[in-house]
């Protein structure tokens, strides 16, 4: 009973907010709770035979975790790391991995009403992204975790080859 | 799991452990000498208290019927004992009881029918008694089944009102059964059912431990009343577990009694309350039994979440005292203080790594069982000879080579042994001998399985690699070590018939399956007509070896000191290029191939000259090849840890099994020669 209590008051107190963060010029958001931490860009040691958006690893307090380079999942130019870039850390099915973004921003709120199904093109660019909020007049791209981790299908075919 | 049931399971798998040994023992005497069968008798007589206790009355009917046996040869003392069926019978129903008490481990219920083993037990007893000319007495099994009836049907109380019988009885415990105090209160449990009223010294059992020692000291005593006889009683306490001494006497009535307090609700009380065993089980003990140490189970979990947090200790130590930013600065303190923590920390991870360490004696014992076992139905004589089962290794590490022990020695009895008509003809001895012996050998522990059976048939294997089409280079350049390694490929057997045993083909390279995974090497060598050897050469821990770093470029990789034969940099001329662009090292008149580090994984770096950089030669037991890199860092235990799960579902890095921490806190990835070599 008691943790079905907490499980309430936890997704009630998360619902609805967002991590943004930018590549290039567009803002991006993900649901706070699969968000463990933001860290700021570390040493990336190389793994060889894994896609070019697979950064490599990094030492996160004794755990070691990949790191995906968002901009080149999303295939972006690759951009030099700077002191802005950042390390945002997901856990998503029993998993740890490290998003590299260029800025991080905000946490922002959104209502539901705020949040629209993203039109339908079909591009490889926009299959990760699930959502489509609105703050103002901007425009958060809501990120879909889920398909950007999974690594099969043709994208990750076309990468290899 | 319920205390009670934990230390039930625990009792009675240490209980059929020193069985199983008692038996194969008298088994190879030919034998039962009189302290072996008062040993099983015993045992059989706890296992049968316990676990009616326990209510798994399938196997207390079995251990009963077993206990008889013993009970007639003890106080018969037959002269024609069947040894070896009645080993067979022993172990049959040793194996059935594990088998139940592991259900009951796993959390079901243990609901096996132990009634063929039962009656086969009955009927042996029976025809033992009828051979050695003894009527068969029907007073021991009537008793005992009565025996039975109070431990498992306790709620049969009697409604009548008779009269009411007063006992006053002191029970003792033998010396090492420990948790005196708990063992009273199963009495006091037992009886509940059968006494009117019952009161007993020392009074707060449960409650207070330090009961324990005045029950080892004065014994437990109890007063009660209760329609049943003197005998009843007498047969119902006579059953208590690690009873050494029953002292029954009838008393005329209450008056009688030392201590009868007239509150009666007392007892009930304490009878009615829950059980608070737990503290007390804590400091459980084994059984003082010479051969086990005084032990605590401890999840493995638990000891794999230590093990992670020392490795981090000393990285994160070596992050603190070679902290670049301490860089010729003068800190005659510091250094002697992080020397401190130094020491400290090693010792800690030595304490911690020993934890882990488990002898491989019980693995060793097991094989006994099966050599047993499988020269009995292979009608081979077979002795089993074991040496330096002491010997500690990694929990992990056994978990892994105990599928393949058993596998090597079955090979061993089945295509190693001859018969014995044979092994006379060829003049050997007709007994055949298998040694299993484990030693330390620095870093390793090193398992040699010797028969001196026929020994492999070097052209017979050979035969059969050029069916399968395994042979990589020209006969004539196998070496016999090459030769007999073809073994360990998949779905290899030169046995033309397939036994029960072996000779499916399956289980060689399960075997090396198993070795390589814990980073083990097999080594085969064998002489025609004279047997066989096979060495397993097993790292005595996972968690954390020795290793060699290397940079390549930006990166550094750790290649396990085991596999390294030598490292050099290399002249010119020694390396030899061929026109397909391969590139080879000659060392000491040897041509061996050269992998670029560089090259396979694609990684920038200005040493591209042989010259300018170092090979490393790695060697496994196919191949040595020289490991191209730019230089060599050095040398130091590293703490192995997987690759992310989320790397490996993408790709399985051809070559890296796991990774590592630096001292400076950077990632270093871990290299397999055996994976290299497929880089080729």
């Amino acid at each position: 009973m008691a943790e079905d209590i907490n499980d309430f008051y936890e997704e009630d107190t998360q619902k609805g907010k967002f991590l943004t963060f930018g590549i290039g010029r567009e803002v991006y958001g993900i649901e706070i709770g699969v968000v463990t931490e933001i860290i700021s860009i570390q040493r990336i040691t190389e793994v060889p035979e894994v896609p070019k958006y697979i950064r490599g690893i990094i030492n996160l307090r004794g755990k070691i975790i990949p790191v995906m380079d968002v901009r080149l999942r999303f295939k972006k130019p690759f951009r030099e790391y700077n002191e802005r870039t950042c390390i945002i850390v997901v856990h998503i099915h029993e998993l740890s991995i490290g998003l590299i973004v260029d800025d991080v921003a905000e946490v922002i709120f959104m209502e539901d009403d705020q949040i629209v199904a993203k039109p339908d093109i079909k591009s490889a660019q926009n299959q990760y992204i699930k959502n489509i909020g609105k703050v103002g007049d901007e425009i958060k791209l809501i990120l879909d975790c889920e398909k950007m981790l999974d690594a099969d299908g043709e994208v990750f075919l076309m990468e290899l080859k | 799991m319920e205390p009670m049931l934990e230390m039930f399971i625990f009792e009675t798998n240490q209980n059929l452990e020193q069985l199983e040994q008692i038996t194969m023992n008298s088994e190879k005497n030919g034998t039962f000498s009189k302290d072996e069968i008062n040993d099983i008798f015993r045992i059989m007589h706890t296992i049968k208290g316990s676990s009616a206790m326990m209510l798994v009355n399938e196997v207390a009917t079995l251990a009963h019927s077993i206990e008889d046996i013993f009970f007639y040869m003890r106080e018969n003392k037959p002269e024609n004992v069947e040894c070896s069926t009645l080993t067979d019978i022993i172990l049959e129903s040793a194996d059935f009881i594990k088998e139940e008490i592991s259900k009951l481990e796993a959390g079901k219920q243990a609901n096996a029918s132990a009634s063929v083993l039962s009656e086969s037990t009955k009927a042996f007893l029976t025809e033992l008694k009828t051979s050695n000319g003894d009527i068969v007495q029907e007073k021991t099994s009537k008793n005992s089944i009565k025996n039975q009836q109070y431990y498992i049907g306790a709620e049969k109380t009697s409604e009548i009102e008779e009269v009411l019988n007063v006992f006053y009885a002191v029970i003792k415990y033998q010396e090492d059964c420990e948790m005196e105090n708990i063992r009273a209160y199963t009495v006091v449990n037992s009886m509940q059912d059968i006494v009117k009223e019952m009161h007993y010294l020392p009074e707060d059992i449960l409650d207070d431990d330090n009961t324990v020692c005045e029950i080892r000291n004065n014994g437990f005593k109890m007063w009660f009343t209760t329609v049943k006889n003197y005998k009843d009683i007498t047969k119902l306490l006579d059953n208590t577990i690690f009873l050494k001494s029953l002292d029954v006497k009838q008393l005329a009535s209450v008056n009688e009694c030392e201590y009868w307090p007239t509150k009666k609700e007392v007892v009930k009380e304490v009878i009615l309350d829950e059980i608070p065993i737990k503290p007390i089980l804590a400091t459980k003990k084994t059984e003082c039994h010479d051969v086990h140490q005084t032990m605590i189970s401890v999840n493995v979990e638990k000891l794999d979440v230590l093990m992670d947090l020392v490795g981090e200790l000393v990285i994160a130590e070596a992050m603190v005292t070679q902290n670049p930013e301490l860089a010729g600065l003068e800190l005659k303190n510091f250094h002697k203080a992080s020397r401190q923590l130094k020491k400290i920390s090693s010792e800690l991870q030595d304490g911690v790594m020993s934890i882990r360490m488990v002898p491989l004696s019980g693995t060793f014992q097991k094989m006994n069982r099966i050599v047993r076992d499988m020269s009995k139905k292979l009608n081979k004589q077979v002795e089993l000879v074991l040496i330096g089962e002491e010997t500690e290794v990694d929990k992990n590490v056994i978990e892994h080579i105990s599928d393949p022990l058993m596998h090597l020695i079955r090979n061993s009895l089945d295509h190693g042994i001859e018969i014995p008509e044979m092994r006379v003809k060829n003049g050997k001895n007709p007994i055949g001998k298998i040694t299993l012996e484990a030693k330390n050998a620095g870093n390793e522990v090193v398992i040699n399985i010797v028969d001196d059976g026929q020994g492999l048939n070097r052209d017979k294997i050979l035969e059969r690699a050029r069916e399968n089409n395994l042979i990589y280079k020209s006969e004539a350049d196998l070496t016999d070590k090459e030769i007999y390694a073809f073994i360990f490929a998949p779905g290899f057997s030169t046995k033309e018939k397939v036994t029960e045993f072996s000779g499916r083909g399956v289980g060689m390279d399960v075997v090396m399956k198993n070795i390589n995974a814990v980073g083990g090497t097999i080594l085969v060598n064998s002489e025609p007509g004279k047997g066989s050897m096979i060495t397993l050469k097993i790292p005595l821990t996972l968690a954390i070896i020795a290793g060699m770093t290397v940079k390549v470029g930006n990166a550094s990789y750790t290649i396990p000191i085991v596999s390294i034969r030598e490292s050099f940099r290399p002249a010119e001329q020694n390396l030899i290029y061929d026109p397909d662009g391969s590139e080879m090292i000659m060392v000491r008149g040897q041509c061996y191939p050269i992998i670029r580090l560089h090259k396979i994984y694609n990684i920038n770096t200005e040493v591209t000259d042989f010259t300018k950089g170092i090979i490393i030669m790695v060697e496994t037991e196919k191949m040595t090849i020289g490991v191209f890199a730019d230089q060599l860092i050095g040398q130091q235990q590293i703490v192995v840890k997987p690759v992310p799960v989320y790397i490996k579902n993408i790709s399985n890095i051809a070559g890296v099994t796991g990774c590592t921490l630096l001292g400076d806190g950077s990632i270093s990835l871990i290299l397999d020669a055996v994976g290299l070599i497929s880089k080729l």
